[in-house]
Protein backbone atom coordinates (compact mmCIF):
# COMPACT_ATOMS: atom_id res chain seq x y z
CA UNK A 1 0.00 0.00 0.00
CA UNK A 2 1.39 3.45 -0.51
CA UNK A 3 2.43 5.93 1.79
CA UNK A 4 -0.43 8.45 1.31
CA UNK A 5 -3.25 5.95 1.28
CA UNK A 6 -1.73 4.09 4.51
CA UNK A 7 -2.26 7.51 5.90
CA UNK A 8 -5.63 8.17 4.69
CA UNK A 9 -6.81 5.20 5.95
CA UNK A 10 -5.52 5.93 9.24
CA UNK A 11 -7.55 9.25 9.40
CA UNK A 12 -11.09 8.88 11.48
CA UNK A 13 -13.16 9.67 8.35
CA UNK A 14 -11.96 7.05 6.25
CA UNK A 15 -11.08 4.30 9.11
CA UNK A 16 -12.43 1.03 7.79
CA UNK A 17 -12.75 1.55 4.59
CA UNK A 18 -12.55 -0.90 1.61
CA UNK A 19 -8.85 -0.94 0.37
CA UNK A 20 -10.47 -0.50 -3.52
CA UNK A 21 -11.91 2.68 -2.41
CA UNK A 22 -9.55 3.62 -0.22
CA UNK A 23 -7.49 3.51 -3.44
CA UNK A 24 -9.52 5.55 -5.28
CA UNK A 25 -9.24 8.61 -2.90
CA UNK A 26 -5.37 8.05 -2.32
CA UNK A 27 -5.40 8.70 -6.33
CA UNK A 28 -6.66 12.17 -5.74
CA UNK A 29 -4.57 12.93 -2.07
CA UNK A 30 -1.48 14.59 -1.18
CA UNK A 31 0.33 15.68 1.79
CA UNK A 32 0.29 19.19 2.71
CA UNK A 33 1.66 21.71 5.39
CA UNK A 34 0.80 25.22 6.34
CA UNK A 35 2.68 27.94 8.26
CA UNK A 36 1.12 28.91 11.21
CA UNK A 37 -0.73 32.40 10.78
CA UNK A 38 -0.91 31.27 7.29
CA UNK A 39 -4.40 31.67 5.36
CA UNK A 40 -5.36 28.11 3.72
CA UNK A 41 -8.57 28.93 2.01
CA UNK A 42 -10.75 32.36 1.88
CA UNK A 43 -13.96 32.41 1.91
CA UNK A 44 -16.01 32.79 -2.07
CA UNK A 45 -12.76 31.24 -3.42
CA UNK A 46 -13.24 27.60 -5.47
CA UNK A 47 -13.54 25.07 -2.99
CA UNK A 48 -11.01 22.42 -5.36
CA UNK A 49 -9.38 21.09 -2.34
CA UNK A 50 -10.47 19.96 1.40
CA UNK A 51 -8.31 18.37 4.00
CA UNK A 52 -8.14 15.63 6.76
CA UNK A 53 -6.40 17.69 9.80
CA UNK A 54 -3.19 15.66 11.04
CA UNK A 55 -1.55 17.91 13.13
CA UNK A 56 -2.44 21.26 14.26
CA UNK A 57 -5.02 23.66 14.91
CA UNK A 58 -7.08 25.75 12.12
CA UNK A 59 -9.80 28.48 13.15
CA UNK A 60 -12.91 29.41 11.11
CA UNK A 61 -13.43 32.51 10.46
CA UNK A 62 -15.82 35.26 9.13
CA UNK A 63 -14.70 38.45 8.00
CA UNK A 64 -16.84 41.69 8.59
CA UNK A 65 -15.69 44.48 7.14
CA UNK A 66 -14.16 47.16 9.60
CA UNK A 67 -14.21 44.35 12.41
CA UNK A 68 -11.88 41.80 13.29
CA UNK A 69 -12.60 38.33 12.29
CA UNK A 70 -15.32 36.60 13.91
CA UNK A 71 -13.88 33.42 14.71
CA UNK A 72 -16.82 30.51 15.19
CA UNK A 73 -14.87 27.23 15.37
CA UNK A 74 -11.38 25.57 15.76
CA UNK A 75 -10.39 22.44 14.18
CA UNK A 76 -7.81 19.75 15.40
CA UNK A 77 -6.25 16.54 13.91
CA UNK A 78 -8.56 14.03 12.74
CA UNK A 79 -10.99 16.90 11.60
CA UNK A 80 -12.44 17.31 8.07
CA UNK A 81 -11.53 20.87 6.63
CA UNK A 82 -13.94 21.85 4.13
CA UNK A 83 -17.22 20.76 3.40
CA UNK A 84 -18.55 23.34 0.44
CA UNK A 85 -16.72 21.20 -2.33
CA UNK A 86 -19.53 18.35 -2.07
CA UNK A 87 -21.77 20.86 -3.56
CA UNK A 88 -22.35 23.81 -6.31
CA UNK A 89 -21.30 26.41 -6.42
CA UNK A 90 -18.43 24.87 -4.62
CA UNK A 91 -16.98 27.79 -3.12
CA UNK A 92 -15.95 28.43 0.35
CA UNK A 93 -18.30 30.41 3.17
CA UNK A 94 -15.39 31.20 5.78
CA UNK A 95 -11.97 31.49 5.75
CA UNK A 96 -9.54 28.54 7.17
CA UNK A 97 -6.39 30.26 8.70
CA UNK A 98 -4.17 27.56 10.36
CA UNK A 99 -3.52 28.49 14.01
CA UNK A 100 -0.37 26.27 14.42
CA UNK A 101 2.22 24.66 12.38
CA UNK A 102 -0.22 22.20 10.10
CA UNK A 103 0.15 18.76 8.41
CA UNK A 104 -2.86 17.48 6.44
CA UNK A 105 -3.74 15.55 3.50
CA UNK A 106 -5.23 17.76 0.58
CA UNK A 107 -7.92 16.09 -1.86
CA UNK A 108 -8.29 17.36 -5.07
CA UNK A 109 -12.56 17.71 -5.18
CA UNK A 110 -12.74 18.00 -9.14
CA UNK A 111 -10.71 14.71 -9.39
CA UNK A 112 -12.88 12.92 -6.37
CA UNK A 113 -16.12 14.41 -7.61
CA UNK A 114 -15.47 13.08 -11.05
CA UNK A 115 -14.61 9.54 -9.58
CA UNK A 116 -17.91 9.65 -7.50
CA UNK A 117 -19.83 10.60 -10.57
CA UNK A 118 -18.41 7.71 -12.35
CA UNK A 119 -18.40 5.34 -9.30
CA UNK A 120 -21.35 5.57 -7.08
CA UNK A 121 -20.40 2.95 -4.80
CA UNK A 122 -17.55 5.77 -4.01
CA UNK A 123 -19.93 8.64 -4.00
CA UNK A 124 -22.12 6.30 -1.37
CA UNK A 125 -19.51 5.50 0.76
CA UNK A 126 -18.19 8.89 0.62
CA UNK A 127 -21.23 10.75 1.01
CA UNK A 128 -22.11 8.39 4.37
CA UNK A 129 -18.88 9.40 6.03
CA UNK A 130 -18.79 13.05 5.10
CA UNK A 131 -22.59 13.28 6.29
CA UNK A 132 -21.76 11.43 9.79
CA UNK A 133 -18.85 14.19 10.02
CA UNK A 134 -21.15 17.38 9.08
CA UNK A 135 -24.43 15.96 11.25
CA UNK A 136 -22.08 15.79 14.15
CA UNK A 137 -21.00 19.42 13.68
CA UNK A 138 -24.25 20.46 13.47
CA UNK A 139 -24.86 19.03 16.53
CA UNK A 140 -22.10 20.90 18.07
CA UNK A 141 -22.98 23.81 16.78
CA UNK A 142 -26.80 23.73 17.71
CA UNK A 143 -25.37 22.96 21.56
CA UNK A 144 -22.86 26.27 20.80
CA UNK A 145 -25.93 28.37 19.92
CA UNK A 146 -27.80 27.23 23.44
CA UNK A 147 -25.43 29.19 25.42
CA UNK A 148 -25.69 26.65 28.10
CA UNK A 149 -23.43 28.38 30.81
CA UNK A 150 -25.60 31.64 30.83
CA UNK A 151 -28.28 32.33 32.95
CA UNK A 152 -31.34 30.52 31.00
CA UNK A 153 -34.71 31.30 32.34
CA UNK A 154 -36.05 28.04 33.75
CA UNK B 1 -11.03 20.07 66.74
CA UNK B 2 -13.35 19.75 63.62
CA UNK B 3 -15.56 23.36 63.60
CA UNK B 4 -18.60 20.87 63.00
CA UNK B 5 -18.14 17.40 64.57
CA UNK B 6 -20.96 16.51 67.31
CA UNK B 7 -23.07 19.37 65.85
CA UNK B 8 -26.41 18.71 64.45
CA UNK B 9 -26.65 18.67 60.30
CA UNK B 10 -29.46 20.49 60.12
CA UNK B 11 -27.99 23.39 62.61
CA UNK B 12 -25.77 25.78 60.36
CA UNK B 13 -22.48 26.41 61.75
CA UNK B 14 -21.02 30.61 61.85
CA UNK B 15 -17.88 30.88 59.00
CA UNK B 16 -16.55 34.05 58.62
CA UNK B 17 -15.69 35.18 55.09
CA UNK B 18 -11.82 35.75 54.90
CA UNK B 19 -11.24 36.57 51.13
CA UNK B 20 -13.85 36.71 48.34
CA UNK B 21 -11.98 37.34 45.17
CA UNK B 22 -14.29 37.82 42.24
CA UNK B 23 -13.65 35.31 39.50
CA UNK B 24 -15.77 36.97 36.52
CA UNK B 25 -18.61 39.63 36.76
CA UNK B 26 -21.03 37.47 38.26
CA UNK B 27 -19.10 34.85 40.03
CA UNK B 28 -17.07 35.01 43.29
CA UNK B 29 -14.71 32.55 45.18
CA UNK B 30 -15.45 32.56 48.86
CA UNK B 31 -12.24 31.30 51.21
CA UNK B 32 -14.58 30.78 54.75
CA UNK B 33 -13.20 29.94 57.81
CA UNK B 34 -15.30 28.90 60.83
CA UNK B 35 -15.05 31.18 63.81
CA UNK B 36 -13.28 28.07 66.08
CA UNK B 37 -11.32 25.04 64.66
CA UNK B 38 -10.57 23.43 61.88
CA UNK B 39 -13.25 22.56 58.66
CA UNK B 40 -14.84 18.89 58.65
CA UNK B 41 -12.56 16.85 56.20
CA UNK B 42 -14.68 16.60 52.91
CA UNK B 43 -13.89 14.50 49.85
CA UNK B 44 -13.96 16.11 46.20
CA UNK B 45 -17.70 16.25 44.63
CA UNK B 46 -19.21 16.89 47.59
CA UNK B 47 -21.33 19.93 49.06
CA UNK B 48 -22.10 22.51 51.42
CA UNK B 49 -25.28 24.40 52.66
CA UNK B 50 -24.44 27.61 52.66
CA UNK B 51 -27.43 29.99 54.38
CA UNK B 52 -27.03 33.91 54.19
CA UNK B 53 -28.94 34.62 57.07
CA UNK B 54 -32.26 36.27 56.29
CA UNK B 55 -32.63 35.98 52.88
CA UNK B 56 -32.30 31.91 52.44
CA UNK B 57 -29.67 28.50 52.28
CA UNK B 58 -28.25 27.04 49.01
CA UNK B 59 -26.11 24.00 48.10
CA UNK B 60 -22.91 25.14 47.08
CA UNK B 61 -19.87 22.49 45.67
CA UNK B 62 -17.32 22.87 47.87
CA UNK B 63 -14.33 23.72 45.43
CA UNK B 64 -11.08 23.95 47.33
CA UNK B 65 -8.24 21.68 48.14
CA UNK B 66 -9.06 18.69 50.29
CA UNK B 67 -6.47 18.65 52.33
CA UNK B 68 -6.37 22.34 53.40
CA UNK B 69 -8.71 22.39 56.81
CA UNK B 70 -8.31 26.11 57.48
CA UNK B 71 -10.81 26.59 55.62
CA UNK B 72 -13.98 25.49 52.72
CA UNK B 73 -13.46 27.79 49.42
CA UNK B 74 -16.71 27.75 47.67
CA UNK B 75 -17.25 29.57 44.24
CA UNK B 76 -20.75 31.23 43.91
CA UNK B 77 -22.41 32.21 41.07
CA UNK B 78 -24.58 34.94 41.21
CA UNK B 79 -28.14 33.81 40.23
CA UNK B 80 -30.83 34.25 41.75
CA UNK B 81 -31.89 35.70 45.66
CA UNK B 82 -30.07 33.81 48.02
CA UNK B 83 -26.79 33.06 45.43
CA UNK B 84 -26.29 36.48 44.71
CA UNK B 85 -26.77 38.03 48.76
CA UNK B 86 -23.85 35.18 49.21
CA UNK B 87 -22.01 36.32 45.88
CA UNK B 88 -22.14 39.74 47.31
CA UNK B 89 -20.96 39.33 50.72
CA UNK B 90 -17.30 41.11 51.40
CA UNK B 91 -14.75 39.83 53.54
CA UNK B 92 -15.46 40.14 57.16
CA UNK B 93 -18.83 38.91 56.91
CA UNK B 94 -20.83 35.95 58.82
CA UNK B 95 -22.23 33.09 56.51
CA UNK B 96 -23.98 29.86 58.23
CA UNK B 97 -22.57 26.74 56.59
CA UNK B 98 -24.13 23.00 56.80
CA UNK B 99 -21.85 20.15 55.77
CA UNK B 100 -20.41 18.63 53.94
CA UNK B 101 -22.70 15.93 52.80
CA UNK B 102 -23.18 14.20 49.41
CA UNK B 103 -21.89 11.27 47.26
CA UNK B 104 -17.61 11.94 46.44
CA UNK B 105 -16.16 11.58 42.92
CA UNK B 106 -15.42 7.74 42.91
CA UNK B 107 -11.06 8.41 42.06
CA UNK B 108 -10.03 5.20 42.93
CA UNK B 109 -11.81 3.44 40.37
CA UNK B 110 -9.50 5.20 37.98
CA UNK B 111 -6.51 4.38 39.50
CA UNK B 112 -4.04 2.51 36.97
CA UNK B 113 -5.95 3.88 34.25
CA UNK B 114 -6.49 7.09 32.20
CA UNK B 115 -8.76 9.76 34.21
CA UNK B 116 -10.59 12.32 32.25
CA UNK B 117 -12.47 15.18 33.85
CA UNK B 118 -14.67 17.24 32.18
CA UNK B 119 -16.20 20.78 33.12
CA UNK B 120 -18.66 22.81 31.46
CA UNK B 121 -18.66 26.95 32.63
CA UNK B 122 -19.27 26.44 36.78
CA UNK B 123 -18.67 22.84 36.68
CA UNK B 124 -15.25 23.13 36.33
CA UNK B 125 -16.05 24.07 40.71
CA UNK B 126 -16.93 20.70 41.77
CA UNK B 127 -14.03 19.09 39.71
CA UNK B 128 -11.29 21.41 41.11
CA UNK B 129 -10.94 19.89 44.67
CA UNK B 130 -10.81 16.16 42.56
CA UNK B 131 -7.99 18.01 40.06
CA UNK B 132 -6.27 18.93 43.64
CA UNK B 133 -6.43 15.07 45.11
CA UNK B 134 -5.16 13.42 41.62
CA UNK B 135 -2.00 15.55 41.41
CA UNK B 136 -1.16 14.67 45.04
CA UNK B 137 -1.53 10.93 43.77
CA UNK B 138 -0.20 11.87 40.39
CA UNK B 139 1.22 8.39 40.07
CA UNK B 140 -1.46 5.96 40.37
CA UNK B 141 -2.88 7.17 37.90
CA UNK B 142 -2.01 7.58 33.58
CA UNK B 143 -2.78 10.11 31.71
CA UNK B 144 -5.17 13.30 33.08
CA UNK B 145 -6.71 15.23 31.15
CA UNK B 146 -8.93 18.29 32.02
CA UNK B 147 -11.27 19.69 28.97
CA UNK B 148 -13.29 23.10 30.27
CA UNK B 149 -15.83 24.56 28.13
CA UNK B 150 -16.82 27.94 28.75
CA UNK B 151 -18.69 30.57 27.10
CA UNK B 152 -16.62 33.43 26.45
CA UNK B 153 -12.93 33.62 27.21
CA UNK B 154 -13.47 36.08 30.07
CA UNK B 155 -15.59 33.34 31.91
CA UNK B 156 -12.59 31.00 32.36
CA UNK B 157 -12.65 30.58 35.65
CA UNK B 158 -9.42 29.56 38.04
CA UNK B 159 -7.49 30.43 34.85
CA UNK B 160 -3.78 30.90 36.58
CA UNK B 161 -4.28 27.47 38.01
CA UNK B 162 -5.01 25.95 34.90
CA UNK B 163 -1.86 27.29 33.41
CA UNK B 164 -0.12 26.31 36.43
CA UNK B 165 -1.11 22.86 36.32
CA UNK B 166 -0.61 22.50 32.80
CA UNK B 167 2.64 23.29 33.24
CA UNK B 168 3.66 22.08 36.45
CA UNK B 169 1.32 18.71 37.61
CA UNK B 170 1.72 16.71 34.05
CA UNK B 171 -2.20 16.88 33.52
CA UNK B 172 -3.44 17.47 29.89
CA UNK B 173 -5.68 20.83 29.88
CA UNK B 174 -7.40 22.25 27.21
CA UNK B 175 -10.00 24.61 27.18
CA UNK B 176 -12.27 25.81 24.69
CA UNK B 177 -15.22 28.84 24.53
CA UNK B 178 -18.00 29.15 22.91
CA UNK B 179 -17.60 32.47 21.55
CA UNK B 180 -14.54 34.10 20.53
CA UNK B 181 -12.92 37.39 20.70
CA UNK B 182 -9.98 38.49 18.72
CA UNK B 183 -7.22 38.03 21.54
CA UNK B 184 -8.38 34.26 22.17
CA UNK B 185 -6.07 31.66 20.85
CA UNK B 186 -7.00 28.76 22.08
CA UNK B 187 -9.94 26.79 21.13
CA UNK B 188 -13.56 27.54 19.92
CA UNK B 189 -16.42 25.42 19.66
CA UNK B 190 -18.38 23.00 22.51
CA UNK B 191 -16.19 20.59 24.85
CA UNK B 192 -17.61 17.48 23.40
CA UNK B 193 -16.00 18.25 20.10
CA UNK B 194 -12.51 18.17 22.00
CA UNK B 195 -12.96 14.24 22.99
CA UNK B 196 -12.61 12.55 19.35
CA UNK B 197 -9.36 14.44 19.01
CA UNK B 198 -7.45 13.31 22.42
CA UNK B 199 -7.06 9.60 21.21
CA UNK B 200 -8.37 7.86 24.07
CA UNK B 201 -7.93 4.86 25.24
CA UNK B 202 -11.61 4.45 25.75
CA UNK B 203 -11.68 0.79 27.71
CA UNK B 204 -9.19 2.02 30.11
CA UNK B 205 -10.58 5.84 30.57
CA UNK B 206 -12.99 7.16 33.67
CA UNK B 207 -14.99 10.18 33.02
CA UNK B 208 -16.13 12.60 35.44
CA UNK B 209 -18.24 15.39 33.58
CA UNK B 210 -20.04 18.01 35.76
CA UNK B 211 -21.79 21.16 33.86
CA UNK B 212 -25.01 22.07 32.65
CA UNK B 213 -27.25 19.13 32.30
CA UNK B 214 -27.56 19.33 28.27
CA UNK B 215 -23.44 19.87 28.15
CA UNK B 216 -23.26 16.49 30.07
CA UNK B 217 -25.60 14.29 27.51
CA UNK B 218 -23.89 15.49 24.66
CA UNK B 219 -20.58 14.80 26.05
CA UNK B 220 -21.54 11.35 27.41
CA UNK B 221 -22.41 10.71 23.83
CA UNK B 222 -19.16 11.84 22.52
CA UNK B 223 -17.48 9.56 25.35
CA UNK B 224 -19.63 6.68 24.33
CA UNK B 225 -18.11 6.98 20.37
CA UNK B 226 -14.87 6.55 21.65
CA UNK B 227 -15.55 3.46 23.65
CA UNK B 228 -15.75 5.41 27.52
CA UNK B 229 -18.04 2.77 29.11
CA UNK B 230 -21.22 4.30 31.20
CA UNK B 231 -20.10 2.13 34.04
CA UNK B 232 -16.69 4.64 33.94
CA UNK B 233 -18.73 7.52 32.91
CA UNK B 234 -19.65 9.64 36.57
CA UNK B 235 -21.46 13.00 36.18
CA UNK B 236 -22.34 15.53 39.09
CA UNK B 237 -26.21 16.22 38.97
CA UNK B 238 -27.65 19.43 40.58
CA UNK B 239 -30.93 19.55 41.58
CA UNK B 240 -32.59 21.97 44.22
CA UNK B 241 -31.20 20.24 47.43
CA UNK B 242 -33.01 21.69 50.93
CA UNK B 243 -32.68 19.45 54.21
CA UNK B 244 -29.07 17.87 52.83
CA UNK B 245 -29.67 14.86 54.36
CA UNK B 246 -32.36 12.70 52.16
CA UNK B 247 -35.55 13.22 54.17
CA UNK B 248 -37.32 16.60 52.84
CA UNK B 249 -37.22 14.94 49.31
CA UNK B 250 -37.23 18.25 47.36
CA UNK B 251 -34.08 17.16 45.39
CA UNK B 252 -35.89 13.48 44.16
CA UNK B 253 -34.68 12.06 41.32
CA UNK B 254 -36.48 9.33 39.97
CA UNK B 255 -36.02 6.55 43.06
CA UNK B 256 -32.81 8.75 43.74
CA UNK B 257 -32.21 11.84 46.77
CA UNK B 258 -29.36 13.98 44.64
CA UNK B 259 -28.11 15.42 48.39
CA UNK B 260 -27.54 12.14 49.74
CA UNK B 261 -27.38 9.72 46.41
CA UNK B 262 -25.33 11.93 44.48
CA UNK B 263 -24.31 14.56 43.89
CA UNK B 264 -21.93 12.60 42.03
CA UNK B 265 -23.74 9.53 40.25
CA UNK B 266 -22.87 6.37 38.07
CA UNK B 267 -23.84 7.16 34.03
CA UNK B 268 -26.07 4.22 33.67
CA UNK B 269 -27.74 4.55 36.86
CA UNK B 270 -29.41 7.45 35.90
CA UNK B 271 -29.17 7.53 32.20
CA UNK B 272 -32.91 6.44 31.95
CA UNK B 273 -34.05 9.47 34.06
CA UNK B 274 -32.25 12.20 31.90
CA UNK B 275 -34.47 11.13 29.32
CA UNK B 276 -37.27 11.90 30.76
CA UNK B 277 -39.34 14.91 29.98
CA UNK B 278 -40.54 15.51 33.49
CA UNK B 279 -39.38 14.19 36.77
Amino acid sequence: MEGIERILLEQPLFRGLEARIGALIAGCARNVRFRSGEEIFREADPADEFYLLRQGRVALEIIEAGRAPARFSTLGPGAILGASWLVPPYRWTFDARALEPIRAIGIDARCLRAKCEADHDLGYELLKRVAAALIQRLHATRLQMLDVYGNRPA
Amino acid sequence: MSAAVGSDPLVPQPYRVTRALRETADTVTLDLEPHRGEVPQFAPGQFNMLYAFGVGEIAISLSGDPADRKRFIHTVRAVGAVSSAIAAMPAGSTVGLRGPFGVAWPLAVAEGADVLLIAGGLGLAPLRPAIHQLIVQRERFRRIIVLVGMRRPEEILYRTQLEQWREQAGIEIEVTVDRSDPAWRGHVGVVPSLIPGLGLDGAATSALICGPEIMMRFTANALRECGVAVERTYVSMERSMKCAVGSCGHCQFGPYFVCKDGPVMRLDRIARLLALREI
